[in-house]
Protein backbone atom coordinates (compact mmCIF):
# COMPACT_ATOMS: atom_id res chain seq x y z
CA UNK A 1 0.00 0.00 0.00
CA UNK A 2 2.15 2.98 -1.10
CA UNK A 3 1.43 6.55 -1.94
CA UNK A 4 1.28 8.63 -4.89
CA UNK A 5 1.37 12.24 -5.81
CA UNK A 6 0.27 12.44 -9.82
CA UNK A 7 0.22 15.26 -11.93
CA UNK A 8 -1.91 15.35 -14.96
CA UNK A 9 -1.25 14.70 -17.61
CA UNK A 10 -0.48 11.45 -16.64
CA UNK A 11 1.67 8.63 -18.66
CA UNK A 12 0.90 5.15 -19.49
CA UNK A 13 3.69 4.31 -17.51
CA UNK A 14 3.09 6.33 -14.30
CA UNK A 15 -0.64 4.08 -14.13
CA UNK A 16 1.64 0.97 -14.64
CA UNK A 17 3.27 1.23 -11.48
CA UNK A 18 0.13 1.64 -9.32
CA UNK A 19 -1.40 -1.15 -7.83
CA UNK A 20 -4.78 -2.04 -6.15
CA UNK A 21 -5.12 -0.39 -2.20
CA UNK A 22 -2.25 1.97 -3.27
CA UNK A 23 -3.36 5.48 -2.51
CA UNK A 24 -2.97 8.39 -4.99
CA UNK A 25 -3.40 12.52 -5.19
CA UNK A 26 -4.01 13.92 -8.60
CA UNK A 27 -2.98 17.69 -8.99
CA UNK A 28 -4.09 19.05 -12.45
CA UNK A 29 -6.56 19.04 -14.52
CA UNK A 30 -10.12 16.91 -13.24
CA UNK A 31 -13.40 17.05 -15.46
CA UNK A 32 -16.86 15.97 -14.44
CA UNK A 33 -18.90 13.27 -16.22
CA UNK A 34 -21.78 11.21 -15.29
CA UNK A 35 -24.07 9.51 -17.42
CA UNK A 36 -25.22 12.00 -19.57
CA UNK A 37 -21.57 13.60 -20.75
CA UNK A 38 -20.49 10.05 -21.09
CA UNK A 39 -23.17 9.57 -23.58
CA UNK A 40 -22.66 12.56 -25.42
CA UNK A 41 -19.02 12.46 -25.60
CA UNK A 42 -18.79 9.08 -27.32
CA UNK A 43 -21.76 10.24 -29.92
CA UNK A 44 -19.37 12.98 -30.82
CA UNK A 45 -16.35 11.18 -31.25
CA UNK A 46 -18.38 8.23 -33.39
CA UNK A 47 -19.62 11.34 -35.63
CA UNK A 48 -15.94 12.80 -35.78
CA UNK A 49 -16.55 15.39 -33.97
CA UNK A 50 -13.88 16.79 -31.19
CA UNK A 51 -14.68 17.26 -27.97
CA UNK A 52 -14.23 20.52 -25.69
CA UNK A 53 -11.36 19.36 -23.90
CA UNK A 54 -8.58 16.85 -25.30
CA UNK A 55 -9.12 14.30 -22.05
CA UNK A 56 -5.62 12.71 -22.95
CA UNK A 57 -3.91 11.86 -19.47
CA UNK A 58 -6.37 13.47 -17.79
CA UNK A 59 -8.48 12.47 -14.73
CA UNK A 60 -11.86 12.01 -15.23
CA UNK A 61 -14.35 12.50 -12.02
CA UNK A 62 -18.07 10.57 -11.80
CA UNK A 63 -19.65 13.32 -10.06
CA UNK A 64 -22.41 15.83 -9.94
CA UNK A 65 -21.44 18.56 -7.98
CA UNK A 66 -22.99 21.46 -6.01
CA UNK A 67 -21.71 24.92 -7.65
CA UNK A 68 -22.79 28.08 -6.97
CA UNK A 69 -21.57 31.84 -9.32
CA UNK A 70 -20.17 34.40 -7.38
CA UNK A 71 -19.40 37.59 -9.47
CA UNK A 72 -19.19 35.82 -12.46
CA UNK A 73 -17.14 32.90 -10.99
CA UNK A 74 -17.98 29.22 -10.30
CA UNK A 75 -17.07 27.81 -6.92
CA UNK A 76 -17.36 24.54 -5.97
CA UNK A 77 -19.40 23.72 -2.93
CA UNK A 78 -19.80 19.92 -2.77
CA UNK A 79 -18.23 17.63 -5.23
CA UNK A 80 -18.16 13.85 -3.96
CA UNK A 81 -18.00 10.89 -6.27
CA UNK A 82 -21.65 9.17 -7.40
CA UNK A 83 -21.96 5.49 -8.51
CA UNK A 84 -19.72 4.34 -10.60
CA UNK A 85 -21.49 1.31 -11.95
CA UNK A 86 -24.15 3.36 -14.18
CA UNK A 87 -20.80 4.32 -16.40
CA UNK A 88 -20.29 0.50 -16.71
CA UNK A 89 -21.70 0.60 -20.35
CA UNK A 90 -19.72 3.84 -21.41
CA UNK A 91 -16.29 3.39 -19.97
CA UNK A 92 -14.67 0.65 -22.12
CA UNK A 93 -15.20 2.97 -25.22
CA UNK A 94 -14.42 6.10 -23.35
CA UNK A 95 -11.31 5.65 -22.15
CA UNK A 96 -9.84 3.61 -25.80
CA UNK A 97 -11.14 6.72 -27.17
CA UNK A 98 -10.31 9.62 -25.05
CA UNK A 99 -7.13 7.58 -23.57
CA UNK A 100 -7.88 9.10 -19.87
CA UNK A 101 -5.98 7.59 -17.84
CA UNK A 102 -8.05 8.14 -14.22
CA UNK A 103 -11.42 6.95 -13.64
CA UNK A 104 -12.68 8.48 -10.08
CA UNK A 105 -15.37 7.16 -8.82
CA UNK A 106 -17.39 5.31 -5.93
CA UNK A 107 -18.94 1.61 -5.83
CA UNK A 108 -16.64 -0.21 -8.26
CA UNK A 109 -16.93 -0.72 -11.97
CA UNK A 110 -16.96 -4.21 -13.59
CA UNK A 111 -14.89 -6.12 -15.50
CA UNK A 112 -15.54 -4.27 -19.04
CA UNK A 113 -13.92 -1.64 -17.32
CA UNK A 114 -11.24 -3.35 -15.52
CA UNK A 115 -10.23 -5.30 -19.01
CA UNK A 116 -9.91 -1.51 -20.89
CA UNK A 117 -7.95 -0.13 -17.93
CA UNK A 118 -5.71 -3.02 -18.44
CA UNK A 119 -5.31 -3.21 -22.61
CA UNK A 120 -5.14 1.06 -22.70
CA UNK A 121 -3.58 1.78 -18.45
CA UNK A 122 -6.08 3.39 -17.17
CA UNK A 123 -6.86 2.88 -12.65
CA UNK A 124 -9.89 3.49 -10.93
CA UNK A 125 -9.51 5.43 -7.95
CA UNK A 126 -12.12 5.25 -5.14
CA UNK A 127 -12.84 7.89 -3.90
CA UNK A 128 -14.59 8.08 -0.32
CA UNK A 129 -18.62 8.46 -1.28
CA UNK A 130 -20.36 11.60 0.02
CA UNK A 131 -17.06 12.96 1.24
CA UNK A 132 -17.95 16.23 -0.89
CA UNK A 133 -16.33 18.98 1.31
CA UNK A 134 -12.93 17.08 1.54
CA UNK A 135 -13.29 16.96 -2.47
CA UNK A 136 -14.11 20.06 -2.97
CA UNK A 137 -11.34 22.10 -0.78
CA UNK A 138 -8.70 20.19 -3.31
CA UNK A 139 -10.62 21.68 -6.18
CA UNK A 140 -8.82 24.96 -6.63
CA UNK A 141 -11.05 26.94 -9.48
CA UNK A 142 -13.47 25.83 -12.42
CA UNK A 143 -11.47 26.43 -15.12
CA UNK A 144 -15.13 26.24 -17.25
CA UNK A 145 -18.21 24.55 -18.25
CA UNK A 146 -19.21 22.65 -20.57
CA UNK A 147 -22.70 20.66 -21.69
CA UNK A 148 -24.39 23.02 -18.77
CA UNK A 149 -27.36 21.94 -21.02
CA UNK A 150 -27.43 19.01 -19.52
CA UNK A 151 -28.03 20.58 -16.07
CA UNK A 152 -25.98 21.26 -12.97
CA UNK A 153 -24.70 17.36 -11.95
CA UNK A 154 -24.56 16.18 -15.53
CA UNK A 155 -22.30 19.57 -16.70
CA UNK A 156 -18.90 18.81 -18.03
CA UNK A 157 -16.96 20.73 -15.09
CA UNK A 158 -13.42 21.21 -16.02
CA UNK A 159 -11.54 21.87 -12.71
CA UNK A 160 -8.30 22.52 -11.36
CA UNK A 161 -7.32 20.46 -8.48
CA UNK A 162 -4.75 20.10 -5.95
CA UNK A 163 -3.94 17.28 -4.17
CA UNK A 164 -7.06 15.60 -4.61
CA UNK A 165 -7.22 12.71 -2.66
CA UNK A 166 -7.03 10.22 -0.95
CA UNK A 167 -8.10 8.06 -3.90
CA UNK A 168 -7.72 4.01 -3.19
CA UNK A 169 -6.37 2.34 -6.22
CA UNK A 170 -9.70 0.07 -6.70
CA UNK A 171 -8.97 -1.41 -10.63
CA UNK A 172 -5.41 -1.12 -11.27
CA UNK A 173 -3.82 -1.78 -15.02
CA UNK A 174 -3.03 -5.20 -14.47
CA UNK A 175 -6.44 -6.93 -14.07
CA UNK A 176 -6.87 -6.43 -10.30
CA UNK A 177 -10.22 -5.29 -9.01
CA UNK A 178 -10.84 -4.65 -5.28
CA UNK A 179 -14.25 -4.31 -5.49
CA UNK A 180 -14.24 -7.72 -6.71
CA UNK A 181 -12.13 -9.28 -4.60
CA UNK A 182 -14.28 -8.05 -1.84
CA UNK A 183 -17.23 -9.29 -3.11
CA UNK A 184 -15.44 -12.60 -3.52
CA UNK A 185 -14.19 -12.84 -0.01
CA UNK A 186 -17.97 -11.57 1.19
CA UNK A 187 -19.46 -14.50 -0.21
CA UNK A 188 -17.08 -17.01 0.83
CA UNK A 189 -18.29 -15.16 4.65
CA UNK A 190 -21.44 -15.96 3.91
CA UNK A 191 -21.77 -19.66 5.33
CA UNK A 192 -20.37 -18.81 8.47
CA UNK A 193 -22.86 -16.19 8.74
CA UNK A 194 -25.65 -18.17 7.87
CA UNK A 195 -24.60 -20.57 10.01
CA UNK A 196 -24.02 -18.64 12.91
CA UNK A 197 -27.61 -17.13 12.60
CA UNK A 198 -29.35 -20.87 11.97
CA UNK A 199 -30.68 -20.05 8.63
CA UNK A 200 -30.42 -23.51 6.39
CA UNK A 201 -29.38 -23.36 2.71
CA UNK B 1 -43.92 36.64 12.87
CA UNK B 2 -46.89 34.71 12.23
CA UNK B 3 -47.25 31.09 12.74
CA UNK B 4 -46.54 30.12 8.85
CA UNK B 5 -43.45 32.24 8.68
CA UNK B 6 -42.28 30.71 12.09
CA UNK B 7 -42.82 27.17 10.41
CA UNK B 8 -40.42 27.90 7.22
CA UNK B 9 -37.87 29.39 9.06
CA UNK B 10 -37.46 26.63 11.06
CA UNK B 11 -37.77 24.22 8.52
CA UNK B 12 -35.17 25.75 6.49
CA UNK B 13 -32.88 26.01 9.88
CA UNK B 14 -33.48 21.93 9.99
CA UNK B 15 -32.75 21.71 6.29
CA UNK B 16 -29.32 23.80 6.94
CA UNK B 17 -28.53 21.74 10.25
CA UNK B 18 -29.30 18.37 9.10
CA UNK B 19 -26.84 18.84 5.61
CA UNK B 20 -24.11 20.25 7.56
CA UNK B 21 -24.23 18.86 11.00
CA UNK B 22 -24.35 14.90 12.17
CA UNK B 23 -26.66 13.99 14.97
CA UNK B 24 -24.32 13.17 17.81
CA UNK B 25 -25.00 9.55 18.01
CA UNK B 26 -24.15 8.98 14.06
CA UNK B 27 -21.01 11.11 14.96
CA UNK B 28 -19.72 9.40 17.81
CA UNK B 29 -20.69 5.82 16.00
CA UNK B 30 -18.33 7.18 13.39
CA UNK B 31 -15.78 7.88 15.52
CA UNK B 32 -15.83 4.52 17.23
CA UNK B 33 -15.84 2.74 13.78
CA UNK B 34 -12.66 4.61 12.96
CA UNK B 35 -11.13 2.86 16.14
CA UNK B 36 -11.78 -0.42 15.50
CA UNK B 37 -11.19 -0.93 11.94
CA UNK B 38 -8.35 -2.69 11.09
CA UNK B 39 -8.37 -2.88 7.59
CA UNK B 40 -6.04 -0.19 6.36
CA UNK B 41 -7.98 0.93 3.48
CA UNK B 42 -11.23 0.50 5.20
CA UNK B 43 -9.76 2.82 7.51
CA UNK B 44 -8.50 5.23 5.31
CA UNK B 45 -12.16 5.62 4.20
CA UNK B 46 -13.39 6.72 7.91
CA UNK B 47 -10.40 8.99 8.51
CA UNK B 48 -11.51 10.69 5.22
CA UNK B 49 -15.29 10.70 6.58
CA UNK B 50 -14.17 12.03 9.78
CA UNK B 51 -12.64 14.86 8.42
CA UNK B 52 -15.09 15.67 5.51
CA UNK B 53 -18.28 15.80 8.46
CA UNK B 54 -15.91 18.27 10.82
CA UNK B 55 -14.46 20.25 7.63
CA UNK B 56 -18.51 20.48 6.34
CA UNK B 57 -19.42 21.59 9.81
CA UNK B 58 -16.51 24.07 9.88
CA UNK B 59 -17.32 25.92 6.70
CA UNK B 60 -21.53 25.10 6.93
CA UNK B 61 -21.10 23.57 4.00
CA UNK B 62 -23.63 20.48 2.80
CA UNK B 63 -21.18 17.13 4.16
CA UNK B 64 -22.18 15.22 0.60
CA UNK B 65 -23.24 17.00 -3.24
CA UNK B 66 -25.97 14.99 -2.76
CA UNK B 67 -28.60 16.70 -0.35
CA UNK B 68 -31.23 14.32 -1.10
CA UNK B 69 -34.96 14.05 -1.79
CA UNK B 70 -36.56 16.41 1.07
CA UNK B 71 -38.47 14.08 3.20
CA UNK B 72 -40.62 15.64 6.70
CA UNK B 73 -42.14 14.04 9.36
CA UNK B 74 -45.02 15.88 10.88
CA UNK B 75 -46.05 15.65 14.75
CA UNK B 76 -48.56 17.73 14.72
CA UNK B 77 -50.39 18.44 18.34
CA UNK B 78 -54.43 18.43 17.85
CA UNK B 79 -54.88 21.69 18.84
CA UNK B 80 -52.30 23.39 16.49
CA UNK B 81 -53.40 26.25 14.70
CA UNK B 82 -52.77 26.40 10.83
CA UNK B 83 -52.61 22.80 9.79
CA UNK B 84 -53.70 23.92 7.09
CA UNK B 85 -50.80 26.07 6.28
CA UNK B 86 -47.64 23.51 6.95
CA UNK B 87 -47.40 21.85 3.96
CA UNK B 88 -47.27 25.49 2.16
CA UNK B 89 -44.33 26.88 4.76
CA UNK B 90 -42.48 23.78 4.17
CA UNK B 91 -42.52 23.70 0.07
CA UNK B 92 -41.19 27.49 0.41
CA UNK B 93 -38.77 26.64 3.06
CA UNK B 94 -37.36 23.72 0.58
CA UNK B 95 -37.01 26.18 -2.33
CA UNK B 96 -35.56 29.31 -0.22
CA UNK B 97 -33.26 26.24 1.16
CA UNK B 98 -32.45 25.22 -2.21
CA UNK B 99 -30.91 28.65 -2.85
CA UNK B 100 -29.68 29.54 0.10
CA UNK B 101 -27.75 26.62 1.87
CA UNK B 102 -27.26 25.68 -1.13
CA UNK B 103 -28.70 22.40 -1.39
CA UNK B 104 -28.28 20.34 -4.49
CA UNK B 105 -31.54 20.79 -7.07
CA UNK B 106 -32.80 16.79 -6.90
CA UNK B 107 -36.12 16.72 -7.96
CA UNK B 108 -36.41 15.17 -11.27
CA UNK B 109 -40.28 15.19 -13.51
CA UNK B 110 -40.02 11.44 -14.07
CA UNK B 111 -42.01 11.92 -17.50
CA UNK B 112 -40.53 14.76 -18.46
CA UNK B 113 -36.92 13.87 -17.58
CA UNK B 114 -36.49 17.54 -15.93
CA UNK B 115 -35.27 18.74 -13.08
CA UNK B 116 -37.56 21.75 -12.07
CA UNK B 117 -34.39 23.15 -9.86
CA UNK B 118 -35.48 24.25 -6.53
CA UNK B 119 -36.20 20.29 -4.70
CA UNK B 120 -40.14 20.50 -5.35
CA UNK B 121 -42.42 18.54 -7.45
CA UNK B 122 -45.59 16.37 -7.41
CA UNK B 123 -45.59 15.11 -4.16
CA UNK B 124 -41.50 16.04 -2.94
CA UNK B 125 -41.17 17.41 -0.42
CA UNK B 126 -42.94 14.53 1.01
CA UNK B 127 -44.46 14.80 4.06
CA UNK B 128 -45.59 12.15 6.90
CA UNK B 129 -48.68 13.11 9.13
CA UNK B 130 -49.03 12.13 12.60
CA UNK B 131 -51.48 13.54 14.66
CA UNK B 132 -50.72 13.66 18.63
CA UNK B 133 -52.20 15.17 21.29
CA UNK B 134 -51.17 18.78 22.83
CA UNK B 135 -50.38 22.21 21.18
CA UNK B 136 -46.97 21.61 19.59
CA UNK B 137 -45.66 21.20 15.84
CA UNK B 138 -42.55 19.22 15.78
CA UNK B 139 -40.71 18.71 12.54
CA UNK B 140 -38.09 16.03 11.25
CA UNK B 141 -36.38 16.39 8.31
CA UNK B 142 -35.17 13.35 6.43
CA UNK B 143 -32.82 14.58 3.52
CA UNK B 144 -32.68 11.11 2.03
CA UNK B 145 -29.07 10.17 -0.29
CA UNK B 146 -30.10 8.54 -3.61
CA UNK B 147 -27.54 6.20 -3.50
CA UNK B 148 -28.68 4.21 -0.08
CA UNK B 149 -32.07 4.82 -1.58
CA UNK B 150 -31.50 2.54 -4.95
CA UNK B 151 -30.75 -0.42 -2.83
CA UNK B 152 -33.79 -0.06 -0.25
CA UNK B 153 -35.76 -3.62 -0.57
CA UNK B 154 -39.06 -4.78 0.03
CA UNK B 155 -39.83 -8.65 0.03
CA UNK B 156 -42.85 -10.92 1.11
CA UNK B 157 -41.33 -13.67 2.54
CA UNK B 158 -42.90 -16.78 3.23
CA UNK B 159 -44.91 -16.79 6.94
CA UNK B 160 -43.93 -20.41 8.34
CA UNK B 161 -40.18 -19.45 7.93
CA UNK B 162 -41.00 -16.70 10.53
CA UNK B 163 -37.55 -14.46 12.12
CA UNK B 164 -35.50 -17.15 10.35
CA UNK B 165 -36.71 -15.80 7.13
CA UNK B 166 -36.10 -12.22 8.14
CA UNK B 167 -32.71 -13.27 9.08
CA UNK B 168 -31.49 -14.44 5.72
CA UNK B 169 -33.92 -11.44 3.72
CA UNK B 170 -31.98 -9.04 5.78
CA UNK B 171 -28.27 -10.42 5.63
CA UNK B 172 -28.86 -11.46 1.75
CA UNK B 173 -29.77 -7.57 1.17
CA UNK B 174 -26.89 -6.27 2.55
CA UNK B 175 -24.69 -8.48 1.04
CA UNK B 176 -26.36 -7.59 -2.88
CA UNK B 177 -26.03 -4.02 -1.41
CA UNK B 178 -22.36 -4.24 -0.99
CA UNK B 179 -20.48 -1.16 -2.00
CA UNK B 180 -23.81 0.86 -3.23
CA UNK B 181 -24.92 2.47 -0.40
CA UNK B 182 -22.01 4.21 0.74
CA UNK B 183 -21.11 1.88 3.27
CA UNK B 184 -21.03 1.78 6.92
CA UNK B 185 -24.69 2.23 6.60
CA UNK B 186 -27.61 2.17 9.12
CA UNK B 187 -30.70 -0.31 8.61
CA UNK B 188 -34.11 0.12 9.09
CA UNK B 189 -35.97 -3.16 9.43
CA UNK B 190 -39.49 -3.72 9.53
CA UNK B 191 -41.52 -6.22 9.09
CA UNK B 192 -45.59 -6.83 8.54
CA UNK B 193 -48.52 -4.18 7.93
CA UNK B 194 -48.48 -4.31 4.17
CA UNK B 195 -45.69 -3.76 1.26
CA UNK B 196 -46.33 0.02 2.26
CA UNK B 197 -46.66 0.00 5.91
CA UNK B 198 -43.05 -2.09 5.98
CA UNK B 199 -41.28 0.14 3.68
CA UNK B 200 -42.47 3.30 5.69
CA UNK B 201 -41.69 2.01 9.37
CA UNK B 202 -38.34 0.64 8.01
CA UNK B 203 -37.88 4.38 6.66
CA UNK B 204 -39.31 6.10 10.17
CA UNK B 205 -36.86 3.37 12.13
CA UNK B 206 -33.54 5.34 10.54
CA UNK B 207 -34.19 8.48 12.44
CA UNK B 208 -33.94 6.84 15.83
CA UNK B 209 -30.46 7.26 17.38
CA UNK B 210 -27.90 4.75 17.52
CA UNK B 211 -27.59 4.42 21.48
CA UNK B 212 -31.34 3.87 21.42
CA UNK B 213 -31.62 0.00 21.11
CA UNK B 214 -35.63 -1.44 20.85
CA UNK B 215 -37.55 -1.10 24.04
CA UNK B 216 -38.39 -4.86 23.21
CA UNK B 217 -35.75 -7.08 24.55
CA UNK B 218 -36.32 -9.25 22.28
CA UNK B 219 -36.58 -7.74 19.01
CA UNK B 220 -33.20 -5.46 20.66
CA UNK B 221 -31.23 -8.72 20.64
CA UNK B 222 -32.11 -9.36 16.94
CA UNK B 223 -30.92 -5.84 16.39
CA UNK B 224 -27.54 -6.56 18.01
CA UNK B 225 -27.98 -10.18 16.33
CA UNK B 226 -28.20 -8.17 12.24
CA UNK B 227 -25.55 -5.61 13.05
CA UNK B 228 -22.67 -8.13 14.39
CA UNK B 229 -23.94 -10.36 11.00
CA UNK B 230 -23.66 -7.48 8.95
CA UNK B 231 -20.21 -6.56 10.25
CA UNK B 232 -18.92 -10.07 9.61
CA UNK B 233 -19.70 -9.78 5.78
CA UNK B 234 -16.02 -8.22 4.97
CA UNK B 235 -17.71 -5.57 2.96
CA UNK B 236 -16.49 -2.72 5.01
CA UNK B 237 -16.29 1.15 4.28
CA UNK B 238 -17.40 2.06 1.16
CA UNK B 239 -17.43 -1.33 0.22
CA UNK B 240 -13.53 -1.52 -0.44
CA UNK B 241 -12.87 -4.55 2.73
CA UNK B 242 -13.43 -3.93 6.26
CA UNK B 243 -15.09 -5.13 9.73
CA UNK B 244 -17.06 -1.88 10.02
CA UNK B 245 -20.30 -2.08 7.00
CA UNK B 246 -23.08 -1.13 9.52
CA UNK B 247 -23.17 1.06 12.38
CA UNK B 248 -27.14 0.27 13.67
CA UNK B 249 -29.95 -2.14 12.72
CA UNK B 250 -33.06 -0.83 13.83
CA UNK B 251 -36.13 -2.67 13.71
CA UNK B 252 -39.53 -1.92 13.90
CA UNK B 253 -43.28 -3.67 13.26
CA UNK B 254 -46.61 -3.88 12.33
CA UNK B 255 -49.51 -6.63 12.73
CA UNK B 256 -49.24 -8.97 9.58
CA UNK B 257 -51.96 -10.20 7.58
CA UNK B 258 -51.91 -14.57 8.35
CA UNK B 259 -51.07 -14.75 4.84
CA UNK B 260 -48.17 -12.20 4.19
CA UNK B 261 -44.63 -11.76 5.88
CA UNK B 262 -43.99 -8.14 4.16
CA UNK B 263 -40.50 -7.31 5.04
CA UNK B 264 -38.08 -3.89 4.24
CA UNK B 265 -34.93 -2.94 4.67
CA UNK B 266 -34.02 0.88 4.28
CA UNK B 267 -30.33 2.04 4.11
CA UNK B 268 -29.33 5.04 5.06
CA UNK B 269 -25.39 5.94 3.87
CA UNK B 270 -22.75 7.26 6.87
CA UNK B 271 -23.66 10.90 5.97
CA UNK B 272 -27.43 9.83 7.76
CA UNK B 273 -28.82 13.38 8.20
CA UNK B 274 -31.65 14.39 9.92
CA UNK B 275 -32.97 17.37 12.52
CA UNK B 276 -36.15 17.88 14.60
CA UNK B 277 -37.54 20.84 16.06
CA UNK B 278 -40.39 21.59 18.89
CA UNK B 279 -42.47 25.05 17.75
CA UNK B 280 -44.75 25.74 20.68
CA UNK B 281 -47.83 27.83 20.48
CA UNK B 282 -45.98 30.91 22.05
CA UNK B 283 -43.50 31.36 19.04
CA UNK B 284 -40.28 29.25 20.72
CA UNK B 285 -38.61 26.87 18.65
CA UNK B 286 -37.10 24.06 20.26
CA UNK B 287 -34.38 22.44 18.07
CA UNK B 288 -34.28 18.71 19.71
CA UNK B 289 -31.28 17.09 17.60
CA UNK B 290 -28.91 20.23 17.11
CA UNK B 291 -27.77 23.08 19.38
CA UNK B 292 -28.61 25.95 17.20
CA UNK B 293 -25.87 28.84 16.98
Amino acid sequence: MATYKLTTPISEEQIRKLKVNDVVYITGTIVTARDQAHKRALQLHKEGKQLPINLEGLAVFHCGPIVKKEEDKWIIVAAGPTTSTRMDIFEDEFIKNFKTRVIIGKGGMGRRTTDAMQKYGAIYGAFTGGAAVLAAKAIKTVKTVEWFDLGMPEALWILDAKEFGPLTVAIDSHGNNLFEDVKKKTEENLTAIYQRLGIQQ
Amino acid sequence: MNQEQTIENTAINLLRLAVTQLPKDIKEALQKAHQQETNPTGKTQLKAILDNIELAEKTQTPMCQDTGTIIFYIKAGSQTKNLDKIENALRNATKKATTQIPLRPNAVDPFKQKNTGDNTGKNIPFINWEIVPGNTLEITVLPKGGGSENVCTMGMLVPGEGIKGLRKFVIDTIIKAGAKPCPPNILGVAIGGGSDIAMKLAKKALLRPLNQPNPDPEIAKLEKELLEAANQTGIGPMGLGGKITVLGVNIDYAARHPASYPAAVAFNCWAARRATARIHPDGHVEYLTHKMM
